[in-house]
């Protein structure tokens, strides 16, 4: 048993009060009827199983019950991070030794004005 | 709002006029496991604050506590997994996720609030992107009290979540694993513990607290 860090509640629970939910950052085709079926079966069944780093989906099932994400190391099976979902992670293959934290930061800062922006659009 | 947008809902007042007999989810629990009494011996307290009025609120934190502040006169918790309450302490709100509210009322008021609450937010649900939604739960669930020098000890035993003081201030609420079922634990005074349950698992967890709390002579209060 080992304890998992929720983004959402701020605080460590119990990994009893998760599930894992396979791989993260799988984006939907914009447009599915011009998918090729290659394309399509990609999509909804091919997932990645690397060495190493990895992102995955958990949902905090008996808690908030939010969806966000955890970087995972498949070899020694470390948590490096969790973060919610519509972020970017910070461990990723290319940094496995973590990008600097303020530009994430910056970055998340960013990603937050863009959907506020998006919000205000789509009330117009 | 677009074409696909329910512009309406029905509210229905689910608390059954006088005439129909009510009985909360543990009647039958306690007729058939028994009522262990209170006595000098115990240490532990159990309660139940049957047929309460409880309310599940969704929406967008700044919109509804501004409405439940009109209406209730105290706000929604700021934090993540913190419950307030009215002086009385009879009417409480709890935090169970960004989005997520659970109003605790006295029996018999959830009705007319979710009505006000409904008037308060009246202008936010023609807003297409300011969306909320209000839920009668009181038949859903039901609401324990422990009580006693040894009640914590109970929680030890049943629960993975750490319910030291120091992980467990009084205003705290959580919603965690308890004897394998799930339920909602809260401590809203210094001594005494709050224990939110399904219906479905009401039986069980009676049962399983009856157990627990026998080393510790546990009575029911009625």
């Amino acid at each position: 048993m080992f304890h998992i860090y929720c983004p959402y509640c701020e605080e460590h629970r119990e990994e009893e009060e998760f599930h894992p939910k396979g791989q993260a950052h799988i984006a939907r085709p914009e447009d599915p009827e011009a998918c090729s079926d290659e394309q399509w079966g990609d999509y909804l069944f091919f997932r990645d199983n690397p060495r190493g780093i990895h992102h995955e989906l958990w949902v905090h099932a008996v808690g908030c019950r939010k969806f966000f994400n955890i970087t995972r190391n498949t070899v020694s099976y470390e948590i490096l991070e969790t973060y919610k979902m519509g972020e970017a992670p910070r461990f990723t293959a290319e940094h496995p030794e973590g990008r600097p934290a303020e530009t994430v930061a910056a970055e998340r800062t960013a990603a937050g004005a863009d959907k506020v922006e998006r919000q205000q659009g789509a009330k117009a | 709002m677009s074409e696909q947008t329910a512009s309406w809902f029905n509210v229905y007042n689910v608390r059954p006029e006088t005439e129909v007999p009510t009985e909360s989810p543990l009647a039958w629990s306690c007729h058939h496991s028994g009522r262990p009494s209170v006595s000098e011996k115990s240490r532990v307290v159990l309660r139940e604050r049957a047929m309460l009025g409880h309310l599940i609120l969704r929406g967008g934190a700044i919109m509804l506590d501004e409405a439940v502040r009109e209406v209730l006169g105290f706000g929604l918790p700021g934090r993540p997994n913190t419950l307030t309450r009215d002086e009385s302490g009879e009417r409480s709100i709890q935090w169970l996720s960004p989005d997520e509210w659970l109003v605790i009322v006295p029996g018999g008021e959830e009705f007319d609030l979710e009505g006000k609450l409904r008037e308060a937010l009246g202008d936010a649900h023609d807003s297409s992107d300011n969306h909320y939604a209000i839920v009668n739960v009181s038949g859903g669930q039901t609401l324990l009290e422990l009580e006693g020098e040894c009640a914590r000890e109970l929680l030890m035993k049943s629960t993975p979540y750490d319910v030291h003081p120091d992980a467990f201030p009084v205003g705290k609420g959580v919603t965690t694993i308890f004897a394998k079922a799930s339920l909602i634990l809260r401590r809203p005074t210094e001594d005494r513990w709050e224990l939110v349950l399904r219906r479905s698992f009401a039986d069980y967890l009676y049962r399983w607290i009856l157990d627990a709390g026998r080393e510790y002579a546990i009575g029911v209060d009625a």
